[in-house]
């Protein structure tokens, strides 16, 4: 048989007259509404809850240690160990961007950098957090691994131009990682 | 000066018509403030209610924030350090955790009471969007015809027992008419009008079948409330709501016959028609009132929105009004009939008018105030529990098991009043 009958529970005549079923569920509730009000609703210790029910009463209490390793917040750049910019400004992250968050403008090589061996550097890079969607594609397709997300979720503005924000600033949150990236290394 | 005032008022008041007009206005008044306040705390109810019994807090926020202190002008950043200050309490006592617990150094804490306002607020300021394809007439009259009939019907439900002043005697009641519960049923069914209007008005299908569901389930509802009432008035013997409540303050309520005559053996046998009158009664409540599990209406899984999908701004906040004004008439019924009205009970009512007629009035309206909110919060209490019956139940539990449970009832009630007799 390819499908599965459901099978459907048979009714005493104390469940149809539902009287009795009623008030098992009132009572159920009754018990959460005063569990909550004491501030002893369940699982509150596995939430870490400190509010009324579950709940954290969000700007006082956060969540931020609990973010998993693979939460996707606002995308950043970064540099390598050696401070050497890791964005060689291929545009890749441009196209894929679903939401066409990030703009940028290519340009040459730093003549002080520390690493010549690649053609361009981004100019400028911009990303527009009124666009972005947090999809997280530019990180996947960045040959260079200078993309990342960032846990940062509480992005709160009051003007739209504060929404773009430039490579400047996606350097300073960034910040460095150490290692995947080798390509660049003296023994490749 | 004040002679002049004083005479021309016991002249005023010495005139019947007078004297009628101007405490049937202030009765008025108070009716109408009372219900529009109940709507809004009905709403709070709701959503606290509905937060603490799925382990949340509801709305908590809407307090009053004290950087206003600062647009007003006032220099001190912090009020609570400065008054803590001046009481000499130090910043890390008890006292001073409590406060900062309460929030009390960022703002009035109002526990979300100002939430329903606040959102009156922000409907009242939010774009009026009429459709193009309305029937504009319709449309706009329909909010109308489901807020008013709950206000106008509440003019029979008493909130208190009556005071003798020198001018005349003065009943506690909008209109003291012998037509009380018949008066409710025959406005609140008018409501379903605007529900209907409202649905068909708006020319889109799913608020039409929104509007055909609220007929069909307000007719089927409206046969076995209006029967379920039949063995109370044949207890009561009188269609006076006043004089309802004054027969439970003296003989016991409905459900709860402990004092003068209820001590009866044939007011006891009485409670199992009155049982069954009770819950038929509450569940057709709830039917009347839209509420869940009985609100096919608007059932927003089957029908977006229901009637109001195509509604907006204020138009849709008279809708949310109606509805709420509809529980607040309805829990205010079942408490006039089944729990004793104004009744404080167990002859309190008697003694408290021997002390002093307004002392009784003041007691009773707060009694009675308090009942109606027990109710309110029982309402909201099922509409978390129950999900929503559907359409087929609906009807199926309103034509054969309730219009037969209630006029089986009737036949029951009348033979226990004569074999008891």
């Amino acid at each position: 048989m390819s499908y599965i009958p459901i099978k459907r529970p048979k009714f005493t005549l104390l469940d149809k007259i539902y009287v009795v079923e009623l008030v098992k569920g009132l009572w159920i509730t009754l018990k959460h509404l005063a569990l909550s009000v004491a501030g002893k609703s369940r699982n509150k210790k596995a939430f870490n809850g400190k509010g009324v029910g579950v709940c954290m009463p969000f700007p006082e209490q956060r969540w931020d240690a609990h973010l998993p390793e693979y939460y996707r917040g606002a995308p950043t750049l970064v540099r390598g160990e050696d401070g050497r910019e890791r964005c060689v400004s291929c545009q890749l992250c441009e196209f894929i961007c679903p939401a066409r968050a990030i703009r940028i403008t290519p340009g040459a090589v730093a003549a002080d950098a520390s690493c010549q061996k690649q053609e361009k550097a981004p100019a400028e890079f911009e990303i527009d957090m009124l666009r972005c969607i947090y999809c997280g594609m530019c990180q996947e397709v960045c040959p260079e691994q200078a993309i990342f997300l960032s846990k940062e979720y509480l992005i709160t503005l009051t003007d739209r131009k504060d929404a773009i924000r430039n490579k400047e600033t996606l350097y300073r949150l960034g910040g460095t990682r150490k290692g995947l990236v080798n390509k660049w290394n003296q023994y490749k | 000066m004040i002679d002049i005032i004083c005479n021309f008022w016991n002249d005023l008041m010495s005139n019947e018509i007078w004297f009628y007009l101007i405490t049937t206005l202030a009765k008025l008044v108070l009716m109408f403030a009372v219900i529009l306040a109940f709507v809004v705390l009905s709403v709070w109810i709701e959503r606290r209610v509905a937060g603490w019994i799925q382990d949340r807090p509801g709305p908590n926020r809407a307090g009053i924030p004290l950087f206003l202190l600062q647009r007003f002008g006032s220099k001190e950043k912090q009020p609570l350090k400065n008054v803590l200050h001046f009481f000499g309490i130090p910043e890390t006592s008890w006292i001073a955790k409590l406060c900062t617990w309460l929030r009390l150094d960022r703002e009035i804490p109002t526990f979300g009471l100002m939430q329903p306002c606040l959102d009156g607020g922000k409907l009242f300021l939010k774009q009026e969007l009429t459709p193009s394809y309305v029937r504009r007439a319709y449309f706009i009259a329909a909010p109308m015809l489901v807020l008013g009939p709950p206000l106008v019907s509440a003019a029979v439900i008493p909130f208190a027992s009556g005071v003798d002043t020198i001018y005349g005697h003065i009943s506690m009641c909008v209109a003291n008419i012998g037509i009380g519960p018949l008066w409710i049923f025959a406005i609140s069914g008018l409501s379903v009008y605007g529900l209907t209007l409202a649905g068909w008005s708006s020319n889109s299908k799913y608020p039409f079948l929104g509007g055909l569901r609220a007929t069909a389930q307000l007719i089927s509802y409206e046969v076995a409330m209006g029967l379920s009432v039949i063995p109370l008035l044949m207890m009561f013997g009188t269609l006076n709501m006043q004089n309802i409540v004054q027969f439970q303050a003296d003989n016991g309520w409905t459900l709860l016959p402990f004092w003068g005559e209820g001590l009866t053996l044939e007011r006891w046998i009485l409670l199992v028609p009155m049982l069954i009158s009770f819950i038929v009664f509450v569940t057709c409540v709830f039917a009347e009132a839209n509420r869940t599990p009985f609100d096919m209406a608007e059932c927003e899984t089957d029908l977006v929105g229901g009637y109001h999908t195509e509604y907006s701004s204020m138009k849709f906040a008279s809708f949310f009004m109606g509805e709420y004004a509809a529980m607040v008439i309805g829990s205010a019924l079942v408490v006039t009939l089944f729990l004793g009205g104004w009744s404080i009970g167990f002859g309190a009512d008697a003694w408290l008018a021997s002390v002093s007629d307004w002392l009784a009035v003041l007691c009773q309206f707060i009694v009675f105030l308090i009942k109606l909110v027990a109710f309110i919060f029982f309402f909201v209490w099922v509409r978390w529990t129950l999900p929503r019956f559907r359409w087929d139940q609906v009807m199926r539990l309103g034509w054969l098991v309730f219009f037969e449970i209630t006029v089986a009832n009737i036949f029951l009630t009348a033979a226990i009043m004569y074999f008891t007799k």
